[in-house]
């Protein structure tokens, strides 16, 4: 119990900004990843104008590259708010771009798009069940899973890519102009679901106390399961854009990793690890922030081994700062 | 317990004196230039309201948080208590009312937890530590194997697992913050005793509690405090309980637990008919009704199926057999949401497990139930949410700073007005309230005993679980006297003479 609810207004004349600041709700360290991005972005901009950061085509790459880890990281944000993690997503990514190559070749377009899909609610159905009925921590489920659908893959194509036999596919998921529409419509459509539908409050409310959640008469293990469905869908539709990104072509190992930087991306936007907060946006721009500063490093010259080292170390730079205080609940 | 020990300890100096203690959060002021003094061997009761500055002063003395102004002198000495660990080398102790044991580690690691015992080697030495753990328990007086694994210990021994600790890390001075929550009878008699003991041996207790009992029974002196200043301070040998409680308040309680008989219509068909319900062993063929306006105290020991019946008719725990028909109709209480459906509410025994989301603000923590009623297509529209959650904190007065401050910041008090908005919200025809007051001030406290009669009057039927003898006496109709899971005895209110006749009636006494 603190006492912070005597609800008494003293108002301090010095200071007043930061007390406009905090009625508002407001804490600065929310925002650590906007102002982190701006901050780069303008250093970049100062630095490397001669370089070509600033060039309209190297602006608009980093959204299309952060396309891929943005569309899954927006349903891992739900993942992440509900207190769950989500590790198959990576391997899922390569299987949908291997489940398309099938498709295409069975009935073009369309039957790419529906295997794909179709591969991504089959895995949330399977890991959502694990879940909530079999009881199952989801680190475990989602980690085996990464190895069985990685498994899955390589063995079906022994190991070779497999070509989408649809060049529009290549069009709707790889096109420049096309990676960013869908990076919008998933923040888009996540910002409104976390923020203004019951299902979003359901999520943070699960994530926040699942046993005052279920006394408040949510049904707390069936939103957990369509966390894991949403979560797969969304890993395998960044799959689609992937694929059609590399050649239009699926391979099993195409994701490798790739939850890690969607889990970086989640992370550094602002959602509690432990679950009960989280911020669509916020992810949005964990993922732009990773995507500018590998573009910015690329145009210093240095190599990628370097810049995964620089990478790293900004990621715990920005989630340091953004910690929650210390001593006040 | 009288003031005897005052004699003597004076001239040594106050163990501990804190003066001019200020503290604000943010704009709030939570302590205004308070003192504090505790002398050796006495047992110093701390009572307030919540939000008073209890807690925070505690704290401050903890180490905890930092003070903005004043000083704290122990032993005469200046201090400047910088962290937990410092206040420990202090001596200071606190026996924490959420436990800081391990529940996997054995009794003896547990009080030696961060302090371990070491060989000459530099290796963990558990046999010396079972040893001293032992010894510690036998000037206690209380009997616990010190190998055991505290996980296998009911909470009256944590409780006492926790003072040893404190007292094996040489404590001066214990901090005792509702000890007696969770304990039975005769453990808080056993409790008292070994208060009595340390003080006897030196040890000064700051002693935090609600219980009006209690504070006189244990207490030396007593200092109150509201809205962050210090309003009294007295031997309590000096002062009634109608001293202490206007203090607290701060106004006169006005026959708030004074029963008044109200009538009930129980002609019609009732609105609550529960048959022959069990549930697991711990609810056993369970049959009553209840009609509208009628308000049902469950009464009955720890462990008697009060809290059991109360989860199966919110349909948390499952059924087994027996029917529940409210409105004449059949329900099936599978899960929460259906029983949300009938018109059921509960609001549960533990506000911070299963009430509120701590992490979650005042305004969503109300509106988490609410949802439904504030949609726009398939939106949520955050205005009349907003509308809808300003109305409820009003109507129930929570002291909130803002609806979007974070609700695990508001005191126990508000905190329990927030569970009840979020249900109150709903409208339920049936509420079912767990210990409603419990860790709740006595402001409070009557605010939610006119609460209940309010909503008894508007024709709701309030099932109330108390073990606060005079609540369940100065709101209930019927009283139902459950033992081992079953109804015992069912007593109109008319036909109770007093807390002494209740009393009789849930140990199984014949009256």
């Amino acid at each position: 119990m603190t006492d912070l609810s005597t609800g008494q207004t003293t108002t301090r004349p010095a200071g007043r900004i930061p007390a406009l600041l905090r009625r508002s709700g407001a804490d600065w360290r929310q925002y650590v990843i906007y102002i982190g991005f701006v901050a780069i972005f303008a250093i970049f901009a100062l630095t490397l104008n001669d370089k070509g950061f600033l060039q309209s085509n190297n602006l608009l790459n980093i959204p299309r590259q952060a396309s891929v880890v943005a569309v899954a990281a927006v349903a891992m944000t739900f993942v992440i708010a509900c207190a769950e993690i989500d590790l198959s997503v990576g391997s899922l990514a390569g299987l949908a771009g291997i489940a398309a190559a099938f498709g295409s070749h069975h009935g073009g377009l369309v039957m790419a798009i529906l295997a794909a899909l179709g591969v991504g609610l089959l895995i949330g159905t399977i890991n959502g069940l694990l879940v909530t009925i079999v009881e199952i921590p989801s680190f475990l489920v989602t980690l085996s899973m990464l190895w069985m659908i990685r498994g899955f893959g390589q063995w079906r194509t022994s190991a070779k890519g497999q070509p989408i036999a649809a060049a529009a596919f290549k069009t709707i998921f790889g096109s420049n102009s096309m990676r960013i529409v869908w990076l919008v419509v998933f923040a888009v459509i996540g910002t409104i679901v976390l923020n203004k539908t019951r299902a979003g409050r359901f999520v943070l409310a699960t994530g926040g106390n699942r046993t005052a959640a279920e006394f408040s008469g949510i049904s707390t293990k069936r939103v957990k399961f369509w966390i894991f469905v949403a979560s797969s869908v969304c890993a395998s539709f960044a799959g689609m854009i992937l694929a059609a990104n590399l050649n239009n072509t699926g391979k099993y190992e195409y994701g490798n990793g790739l939850e890690l930087s969607v889990i970086a991306a989640v992370i550094l936007g602002g959602t509690s690890l432990f679950g009960g907060k989280g911020s669509v946006p916020g992810t949005i721009f964990g993922a732009l922030f990773v995507q500018l500063i590998g573009n910015g490093l690329l145009l210093t010259g240095l190599e990628s081994s370097q810049l995964d080292i620089i990478k790293g170390g900004i990621i715990v730079v920005a989630v340091a700062l953004r910690r929650d205080r210390k001593g006040v609940r | 317990m009288a003031d005897h020990r005052d004699d003597g300890t004076n001239s040594l100096g106050p163990v501990i004196a804190m003066a001019n203690i200020c503290k604000s959060f943010n704009n709030n002021v939570v302590l205004d230039n308070v003192d504090f003094e505790l002398l050796r061997g006495e047992v110093h009761v701390l009572a307030g309201g919540n939000g008073a500055g209890k807690s925070t002063l505690m704290k401050i003395l903890q180490g905890v948080y930092s003070m903005d102004s004043g000083s704290i002198e122990i032993n005469g000495q200046p201090v400047n208590i910088g962290s937990i660990h410092g206040a420990r080398a202090a001596g200071i102790g606190m026996v924490f009312q959420e436990f800081s044991l391990v529940p996997t580690l054995s009794v003896a690691r547990n009080v030696f937890l961060g302090n371990e015992r070491r060989s000459s080697l530099g290796f963990l030495d558990d046999t010396d530590s079972v040893e001293r753990t032992r010894a510690v328990f036998a000037d206690m007086g209380v009997e616990i194997d010190p190998t055991i694994t505290m996980g296998n210990l009911g909470t009256a021994y944590w409780q006492l697992t926790e003072i040893a600790k404190a007292i094996a890390q040489d404590a001066k001075v214990l901090i005792l913050d509702e000890p007696t929550a969770s304990l039975a009878k005769h453990e808080v008699d056993a409790l008292f005793a070994l208060v009595d003991r340390l003080t006897d041996n030196g040890i000064s207790v700051i002693y935090i509690s609600h219980r009006m009992d209690e504070i006189f029974r244990i207490g030396d002196r007593i200092t109150v405090l509201r809205d962050g200043q210090r309003v009294l301070t007295s031997p309590l040998v000096d002062l009634t309980a109608g001293d202490v409680v206007h203090a607290i308040v701060g106004r006169k309680v006005e026959g708030a637990f004074e029963w008044k008989p109200r009538s009930v219509d129980r002609s019609g068909a009732p609105l609550l008919d529960v048959r022959h319900l069990n549930v697991g062993t711990r609810v056993r063929d369970v049959s009553f009704t209840a009609h509208r306006g009628e308000i049902i105290g469950l009464a009955g020991l720890m462990g008697a199926g009060r809290t059991e019946l109360a989860r199966a008719l919110f349909g948390i725990d499952h059924i087994d057999s027996g029917e529940v028909l409210i409105r004449g109709q059949r329900v099936h209480l599978t899960n929460s949401g259906n029983a949300i459906a009938a018109g059921v509410a509960l609001i549960p025994e533990d506000r911070r497990e299963q009430g509120l989301v701590l992490e979650h603000s005042v305004r969503d923590n109300i509106l988490l139930t609410l949802l439904g009623r504030f949609r726009r297509g398939p939106l949520l529209n955050d205005r009349k949410g907003s509308a809808i959650a300003a109305e409820l904190i009003n109507e129930l007065s929570v002291k909130t700073a803002s609806p979007k401050l974070t609700v695990g910041r508001l005191s126990g008090g508000n905190q329990q007005k927030v569970v009840i908005g979020k249900w109150l919200g709903t409208d339920p025809d049936i509420l079912i309230m767990d210990e409603p007051t419990a860790g709740v001030d006595i402001g409070t406290k009557t605010e939610i005993v006119e609460r209940i009669r309010a909503l008894a009057d508007l024709g709701k039927v309030v099932i109330v679980i108390s073990s606060e003898l005079p609540e369940l006496l100065a709101v209930a109709d019927r009283v139902l006297v459950l033992r081992a899971g079953a109804i015992d005895r069912t007593i109109e209110r008319v036909d109770i003479a007093d807390e002494h006749a209740l009393q009789l009636a849930i140990q199984g006494v014949a009256a």
